[in-house]
């Protein structure tokens, strides 16, 4: 039987009192949402913490809104509120595209967008399309708020810049024109961590690339953000072949690791593949 | 620490660890055993239970994150000795063998049928996908989810 270790448990009923509560208790407490990633890492001894504070009362963060010329979503929103948004999807349909293969349906009632971004997993998918998409996480402790950009929130494997007293409490997608992006993933079951995934996110303006996006899940120790791809495309017209050379250059910059879900090779020429897939779609849809 | 929970309908109070997960509650301090504890890694979905009317999978929930929700278990289908449409369906199409997966696919495609009363056959699969069945008995488990569909009234 697969138990975690004897820890403190309090509910949150504000998110200054959970931040007031990381302050008091130290590097020994941990923010629980979800719980699906937490939960597995403390029942392996991989995580201990000595206190928890749930913050599943919290639904103040629980929201996905359009305002300031950005799309909002809070840290409690749910895989599912990702998938079933309406208004999330006529903007960022990358959202259902990686919504719709993160784990299970029942799985996904449960998992948080604040969870998957805060446990940094390599192989976990929101992390790509957040890179992707450019987007800004805002990240509060008891002295206010700070917005990161994912490259900055991104440390290492497993570490963000959420700081041991703060919480990351929000979201921030841009809302530009001429806006297409899509994720690409190959599974080996349904349900199952990807063998490899690419986001795409590109901007489209005058017929040309004005802004570009691109990170890998899978084939690495951290999300890959594909600066050199980027380069390569920004300022071009859509092409082809220019994003059959940006997936060229994504099979270069990954470092997978062989294991059960395939060897190097075949990661590498993954990555690849999914990036011009993933290009290829997102330009479709900045055209529709 | 003292917890209540909602179970099928009637409000429960035990003094639990906080680190208990909910299945080992609902098995060990409930005593209601329906509900089955397998991979213990949430992909398998035997502990599926309903939680505030949703499927969760109940080995990675601690049960004091269930303090003040309803909480509904495999135990509840039948009421005075009818059998709820999806029990009815799993009998009628032969939808299982050895019977493991059995109360977390039932309760997965109760909350299936309560969202959405007339799926496809792609949404059944779909949402079955986080429950393993390990006789491979998926083809007679969608007739059963189907036959349910079709006998709401039952």
């Amino acid at each position: 039987m697969q138990t975690p270790a004897p820890f403190e448990y309090e509910r949150a009923t504000s998110v200054e009192g959970a931040i007031a509560s990381l302050e008091r208790l130290g590097a020994e407490a941990r923010i629980i949402a979800g719980g699906h990633s937490l939960l597995p890492m403390m029942k392996l001894r991989l995580a201990s913490p000595e206190h928890l504070i749930d913050i599943n009362d919290l639904t103040e963060l629980s929201y996905i809104r359009e305002e300031e010329g950005m799309i909002k979503i809070g840290a409690l929103t749910r895989h599912v509120e990702l998938l079933k948004s309406e208004a999330l999807a006529r903007r960022y349909p990358i959202f259902r595209d990686a919504e719709q293969v993160i784990a299970d349906p029942v799985v996904r009632n449960r998992g948080t967008i604040g969870g998957s971004l805060c446990q940094a997993d390599a192989a976990e998918d929101l992390s790509a399309v957040c890179s992707a998409t450019k987007a800004h996480v805002v990240i509060r402790g008891s002295g206010g708020e700070r917005v990161v950009s994912m490259e900055d929130f991104h440390v290492g494997p497993y570490m963000t810049a959420v700081g041991a007293d703060e919480m990351l409490t929000e979201v921030r997608l841009p809302l530009f024109p001429g806006a297409g992006n899509a994720h690409e993933k190959v599974e080996r079951r349904a349900g199952d961590w990807a063998i490899a995934a690419a986001s795409a996110a590109v901007w489209v303006e005058d017929g040309k690339l004005s802004q570009v996006g691109i990170a890998l899940s899978a084939v690495g120790m951290t999300t890959i953000h594909l600066a050199r791809a980027e380069e390569l495309l920004r300022g071009q017209a859509p092409s082809e072949e220019l994003f059959a050379q940006a997936g060229a250059v994504a099979a270069e910059d990954c470092s997978p690791s062989a294991d059960g879900r395939g060897p190097v090779d075949y990661k590498r020429h993954l990555a690849g593949v999914l990036t011009h897939r993933a290009l290829r779609r997102a330009t479709e849809r900045a055209g529709s | 620490m003292n917890i209540t929970i909602t179970l099928n309908g009637q409000p429960v109070t035990h003094d639990v660890e906080p680190r208990q997960l909910l299945v080992h509650y609902i098995r060990e301090e409930a005593g209601l055993t329906g509900t089955h504890w397998g991979c213990d890694t949430s992909n398998c979905g035997a502990c599926v239970v309903l939680m505030d009317g949703q499927p969760v999978k109940s080995c990675t929930i601690l049960a004091a994150m269930c303090e003040g929700h309803e909480i509904r278990t495999v135990e509840s289908l039948e009421v005075d000795g009818a059998l709820d449409p999806v029990q009815q369906g799993f009998y009628e199409k032969h939808a299982l063998q050895c019977g493991f997966c059995t109360p977390g696919m039932l309760m997965t495609a109760r909350a299936l049928l309560d969202e959405n009363p007339h799926p496809s056959e792609e949404e059944i699969r779909t949402a079955i996908s986080g429950a393993i069945c390990r006789c491979t008995g998926y083809k007679n488990i969608v007739s059963a989810v189907r036959w349910a569909a079709d006998h709401q009234e039952a």
